[in-house]
């Protein structure tokens, strides 16, 4: 049995610049929060379009402002979407955000509200996403290789049987398509406390081993900056205590589950930059599980597995988020929010090989085109990581 | 059989309880994961599904093992069987 990865395909769609998409999301992307409004009055009026809205984008600097673009500019980047409206108050960032993502090829056109109005914007940019609706509905799918298919992971409301179970199915898979050759992502910076040894063992070279570890060092130094406890129901949550887990470092454990056994780190990333080659890449990010996505979606990834406990429901607006649990009181009550049940993990009625395929079916299901749990109850959450304060 | 607790490793110090329901005295079998093999144990807690359980006496301030490797400190007395979690163990970190 098994699914054979060398001779597995997708279809999807083929971007100007190689990568290949498997959503075809024509996105209204406000560059600033007082922007969402006319962005949210276009995708209303122009069928087959989504919004983007978000909360930042006024009076960032440094690298907080870097980071600002990098995700905007990211997201529209990403091949999930074939082309992109940007509106933003006025036309300096709206350009520099449209000319970031007409490198990839695709149509972007750009607006500015500021002497025009919320009511003429809205006009001319749903011309825009009108022809673009027309543009993007006409492009053919394309028979891919599953090597071109890029993945990213990351679990949340994570409880016991998620280190048990479900992290290690994301891992089974995720040895099988690193193998593959595959480009992949985990991150989750303070979630590998106490597990960090694990990780920094597997990084490829003793480069990538410093870069990770000055990367997690600085983020233990925000930590403990800013703490005024041990972090108890920050991290872990609530929401894990209540399921089980009793420490930063059980959860990290059951966390580094997710890159499997054969894996190596081949390289790491700054939030929102993207993989300049195959393999698996820790990126520094943040554990909240909307903030990590996004960035997931940014760096360009267009199928995500997310191991969930006791039930995160997240979604995001362009990147499909695959659930799969182990807790057999989450399947019974949340089951609509559930893609792969691996419950039979825990009773020996399934072993991590059988679970790893079924999630790998479920990836390639998911990028022929079959809607997730999480893209059919409409959740489209989509955070922004900020670094710093607004000037 | 229905596996009422799974051990990742035969080195470490709790199971995770992976059914509802489990009541004091309840005799529970166990599934050592690494090692593919069962044990029965009988539980001293009233224990939520998730949640773990000592599978060998804990002195005030032992080292935790689970999958192996060190997840805290106990900061009471834990006797096999009973319920571990945030009231009797705590992190080492931050």
């Amino acid at each position: 049995m098994g699914i054979n990865l060398k001779n597995a395909t997708f279809e999807g769609w083929r971007r100007d610049n190689g990568r290949m998409g498997v959503r075809n999301h024509v996105i209204i992307l406000p560059v600033d929060d007082i922007s969402n409004a006319a962005a949210e009055g276009v995708a209303r009026n122009i069928q087959g379009t989504l919004a983007i809205p978000h909360a930042y984008g006024r009076l960032q600097f440094g690298a907080d402002l870097d980071l600002h673009f990098r995700t905007i500019i990211g997201t529209g980047c990403n091949p999930n979407v074939a082309a992109v409206v940007v509106i933003g108050i006025e036309l300096g960032w709206a350009s520099k955000v449209a000319e970031g993502i007409a490198k990839t090829g695709k149509p972007v056109e750009y607006f500015a509200i500021e002497q025009n109005g919320d009511i003429n914007t809205i006009a001319s940019a749903s011309r825009a996403a009108y022809r673009m609706v027309k543009y993007a509905t006409a492009l053919k799918k394309t028979r891919a290789p599953l090597v071109d298919l890029w993945v990213s992971t990351k679990c949340g409301e994570s409880d016991t049987t998620s280190g048990l179970a479900s992290c290690p199915t994301v891992g089974n898979s995720f040895d099988k398509l690193w193998e593959n050759g595959n480009t992949l992502v985990f991150g989750e910076t303070t979630e590998l406390t106490g597990g960090e040894h694990l990780v920094a063992a597997r990084c490829r070279t003793p480069e990538i081993r410093d870069q990770f570890m000055k990367m997690f060092d600085r983020y233990q130094a925000v930590v403990e900056a800013n703490k005024t406890s041990d972090l108890s129901e920050s991290q872990p949550t609530k929401g894990n205590i209540e399921g089980g887990l009793t420490t930063i470092e059980e959860k990290a454990l059951g966390n580094i589950q997710k890159i499997g056994k054969k894996c190596t780190v081949d390289g790491v990333l700054d939030k929102a930059e993207e993989p300049t080659h195959p393999g698996l890449w820790f990126m520094d990010s943040s554990s909240a599980a909307a903030e990590m996505v996004t960035l997931c979606a940014a760096s360009g990834f267009a199928v995500h597995t997310f191991p969930t406990g006791q039930g995160n429901v997240i979604g995001n607006p362009i990147l499909p988020v695959i659930k799969l649990t182990a807790n057999p009181r989450t399947q019974r009550t949340m089951s609509e929010h559930i893609d792969v049940d691996v419950t039979g993990l825990l009773q020996r009625k399934m072993n991590m090989d059988e679970a790893g395929e079924a999630l790998l079916d479920c990836i390639i299901r998911t990028a022929d085109g079959q809607h997730t749990a999480a893209e059919i109850l409409g959740h489209r959450e989509y955070s922004l990581t900020r670094l710093y304060e607004s000037a | 059989m229905t596996v009422h607790f799974c051990v990742h490793d035969e080195g470490d110090s709790v199971g995770v309880v992976v059914v509802e329901g489990i009541r004091s005295g309840q005799t529970l079998n166990g599934w050592i994961m690494d090692q593919d093999r069962m044990i029965e144990f009988p539980a001293r807690s009233d224990i939520p599904i998730g949640h773990k359980v000592a599978i060998k006496a804990i002195a005030k301030g032992d080292t935790i093992i689970k999958y192996g490797v060190d997840i805290g400190k106990a900061v009471a007395d834990i006797g096999a069987g009973e319920h571990l979690h945030v009231h009797n163990v705590k992190t080492k970190r931050w």
